[in-house]
């Protein structure tokens, strides 16, 4: 494997420039610091309720609050220098206008198809794609009105590192919450810190979010009801949900709070029904309406989807935005934004292999050992083979899927990670991380600076996701 | 506001009003259980406490014997039973979590603390080492919860549901109570129809003769019968009160001895005293006009009735009828007004 990209120190081990002012401070800290802030942390998650629920999991008798589970939190920020941030802005606003053009288009004229840049079949054949969503105007055209962009850094093979897009997530992306919670927590349990470094504030991003959401609304609405809508309690991501809808002052409704008539959503309330006109939703397509997707789904509300084709009601996100995060449409962004934006992408895709392509399956079989291969439709770190931690055993598994059916199938180089100083049973030892900024769509692109770093703790690991052992961290974008 | 928010609200501020209710009961019981008593009487209390409730019946179902630590334990800590604390807590802490974004950070971090709480207690058996200290905890965490209720919240419909909440069930809980208290000590003076709570506690109820009439109040016997009995009527009396925090306030209304008239007239009339069925009904009345909408009109008049009725009542009438046949009336239209309350407010409306 190639030598890694550390965040904190360069290949000489000499302290990078901008975490010189936190190295100091935690040289100033006697030993124990650490562990009892770590503790205060544990403690005050658990009291705020700060948890998410296991897919699965056992209850454990209810001493540990039943399937609720903290997200470890790392106490050690990561640092993003602003002139990076800035740079990094660009590409995400560059990139999250085009994947929201992409969408657009593809429910439209399709040029993008009929061009011959993205193959048509890729698209039209894709589960994700929405038949229903076909010619449907939606407000501002806009789909992706909260895109999570999932971003790494890797090492060059000169020593210095450079940003990849490992993913988009342009369905309901989670995790901002921790972001803000993870702030808030840092500011509390080290104060001194945030006055000896020029921390940029992330805690105006329910503000951005609603302005975002009130911008679009039905042409015809003055003042919209804003809701989020919530499968429930027992979803892992409910804190979240109710946190949101809390920060924004406005209604956390369930499916069985909503329903629609002469093609217009309600809620019902104590004073009667009352009209809904944006639903930032927490639920998947497959579930919004049970009249027009699965039948079996109590999340959703019945006629939901007639009265978002009517223009009565704005979805955020649009539904059928699946078909442009998935992994095999992933390798065309880039040419996604010479096409409707005439530029040069700003942020690099990790190289893929796509191995409905019969050279480039023959390549990754002959390097399995070396490469990472995903399944398109996997989400969350499952469905995946590391090609450099796997066994001969796992290898020969994927290989036979692979033949078996190569277009479920891509392929990428196994980028190091970079990794950050984390704090670990064994002290400050370093874990590899990625990045998660929250790009906001509406009237205008917005986002606030840095995102919600992820933290695989495990040692050597490079699963982020917390529902496999993966801690956050706060992230700051450090003004010199 | 939604109207399954206000359900959860509604039912938040019900269990965590029925913790602090069930852990009083117990403290007095316990309390009283330090006496010199014999081990009837010191049964007897228990029993009661369990009738309250109406679950003698699923107590004997599943322990052996009627003792301190079995009772303690079916009301505290046994997940089957739906009035335990256990239960209680629990529920408060998820109906509170399903609408947490309504509530201030400060109720619900104050709902899912004393939850959290709780596991630690049970987990050091808290309430069987040091039960006296674990009852007053409850109450305490009930109070911390009213109070940051009261000291941070918007006074919305949010607000009021929860008060409406809240006030119901000590209604409830008060007249549960009193029923069974005067009942183990007087039931013919008390009003002959036993009912179902009498049914199930005749078998160990003390020799009627215990008790006459005088005129058109009422008499415990004790007073000519010797010294134990008064004895008897003092603690029992003042346990009652005690479990409402009313014995100090008894002696300022009162500045007399304890009788249970008073007693009944204390908890049952005095708008003043804060456990008492007219204050509990005053406060229901004056939320629910505040939420008022188009079909909540008769729901009002019930709780405009049962309010008036207490305001005007008179204990020596309500005692002339029977308390028991009184009281059991007035959980009766308590019911039926939790029941308007759903119906108008809380179960959505079909589209």
């Amino acid at each position: 494997m190639k030598p890694g990209f550390d965040e904190m120190h360069d290949p000489s081990g000499a302290v990078r420039e901008h975490y010189g002012g936190y190295d100091r401070w935690l040289h100033e800290q006697p030993p124990q610091v650490m562990q009892t802030r770590r503790d205060e942390a544990e403690v005050i998650f658990r009291r705020v309720g700060i948890t998410f629920a296991v897919y699965g999991a056992k209850d454990d008798g209810g001493t540990n609050g039943g399937t609720e589970r903290l997200i470890p939190f790392d106490l050690i920020p990561r640092v993003i220098p602003a002139h990076e941030w800035r740079e990094m802005e660009r590409g995400l606003r560059q990139r999250v206008t085009a994947l929201n053009r992409f969408i657009h288009d593809v429910y439209h004229g399709q040029e993008i198809l009929k061009a011959g840049v993205v193959p048509a079949d890729q698209v039209l054949g894709n589960a994700q794609y929405r038949a229903e969503m076909q010619g449907v105007a939606v407000a501002g055209d806009i789909y992706s009105h909260i895109a999570g962009i999932d971003i790494v850094r890797a090492a060059n093979p000169d020593g210095s590192g450079s940003y990849y897009v490992l993913e988009d997530n342009l369905r309901v992306p989670s995790g901002v919450s921790y972001m803000l919670e993870n702030r808030k927590m840092m500011m509390r349990l080290f104060p001194e810190l945030f006055g000896r470094h020029r921390v940029a504030p992330v805690a105006h991003y329910p503000d951005l979010l609603l302005e975002t959401l009130r911008s679009v609304a039905p042409a015809a609405v003055n003042d919209p009801t804003v809701v989020v809508l919530t499968p429930g309690m027992y979803n892992s991501a409910y804190f979240e949900h109710a946190f949101l809808a809390q920060q924004m002052g406005i209604e956390l409704v369930e499916g069985q709070d909503l329903y629609v008539r002469d093609n217009f959503v309600y809620m019902r309330t104590t004073q009667g029904p009352k009209r809904v006109d944006v639903i930032y939703r927490r639920v998947d397509d497959d579930f919004l309406d049970p009249r027009a997707f699965r039948a079996d789904s109590t999340l959703g509300c019945a006629g939901l989807l007639a009265a978002y084709r009517a223009g009565n009601v704005t979805l955020a996100n649009a539904i059928g935005t699946g078909v442009a995060d998935d992994k095999s449409i992933y390798p065309y962004v880039p040419k996604m934004i010479d096409f409707y934006l005439g530029e040069k992408p700003i942020l690099n895709n990790v190289p893929t292999y796509v191995c409905r392509d019969p050279d480039d399956l023959g390549h990754v079989l002959e390097h399995l050992g070396e490469l990472v291969v995903k399944e398109v439709h996997g989400a969350g770190g499952y469905g995946m083979l590391v090609g450099p931690a796997a066994t001969a055993d796992e290898i020969e598994r994927f290989r036979g899927a692979l033949q078996a059916d190569p277009s479920r199938y891509i392929a990428q180089p196994t980028l190091a990670l970079s990794t950050c100083p984390t704090f670990v049973e064994s002290g400050i030892a370093p874990r590899h991380i990625d990045l998660r900024p929250f790009v906001l769509s509406g009237k205008t692109v917005q986002m606030v600076p840095g995102g919600l770093t992820r933290v695989a703790l495990k040692e050597g690991s490079l699963v982020v996701n917390s529902s496999q052992g993966g801690g956050t961290k706060d992230t700051w974008i450090l003004e010199a | 506001m939604l109207s399954r928010t206000a359900d959860h609200l509604f039912w938040m501020a019900r269990y965590m009003e029925r913790a602090e209710n069930t852990a009083r009961m117990l403290d007095v019981n316990y309390q009283m259980s330090l006496l010199p008593q014999s081990e009837e009487a010191a049964e007897r209390g228990w029993r009661g406490l369990l009738s309250i409730n109406e679950i003698s019946g699923d107590f004997a179902r599943r322990y052996r014997e009627v003792s301190p630590r079995t009772v303690i334990e079916y009301m505290v800590n046994d997940a089957a039973n739906g009035s335990s604390i256990r239960s209680c807590l629990m529920a408060a802490r998820e109906n509170a979590r399903a609408v947490r974004g309504t509530l201030t950070t400060e109720v619900w971090e104050t709902q899912n603390q004393t939850w959290l709480e709780f596991q630690r207690m049970i987990d050091g058996d808290a309430f069987q080492r040091s039960p006296g200290e674990a009852f007053e905890w409850v109450k305490f965490r009930s109070h911390l919860s009213r109070g940051v209720t009261v000291g941070t919240m918007l006074q919305d419909e949010a607000f009021h549901f929860l008060r409406i909440g809240s006030f119901l069930e000590r209604a409830d809980n008060t007249a549960r109570l009193l029923d069974v208290k005067f009942h183990s000590v007087a039931p013919d003076s008390f009003g002959s129809a036993p009912g179902a709570i009498g049914a199930r506690m005749r078998g160990s109820l003390p020799p009627s003769s215990m008790v006459q009439s005088q005129g058109d109040g009422v008499q415990v016997q004790g007073q000519e019968g010797g010294g134990k009995d008064v004895e008897f009527d003092f603690y029992h009396w003042s346990a009652v009160l005690r479990s409402v925090s009313g014995f100090e306030v008894y002696r300022k209304v009162y500045r007399n001895v304890i009788r249970p008239e008073r007693v009944a007239e204390l908890l049952i009339l005095r708008r003043d005293m804060p456990r008492s069925l007219a204050a509990c009904m005053h406060e229901v009345v004056s939320n629910l006009q505040r939420v008022a909408n188009e079909q909540s009109k008769d729901t009002l008049r019930l709780a405009g009735r049962l309010d008036a009725d207490l305001q005007y009542g008179r204990i020596d009438e309500i005692l002339a009828t029977g308390l028991h046949a009184y009281l059991t009336q007035f959980l009766e239209r308590v019911n039926a007004l939790g029941a308007g309350v759903s119906r108008d407010f809380l179960v959505p409306v079909a589209p």
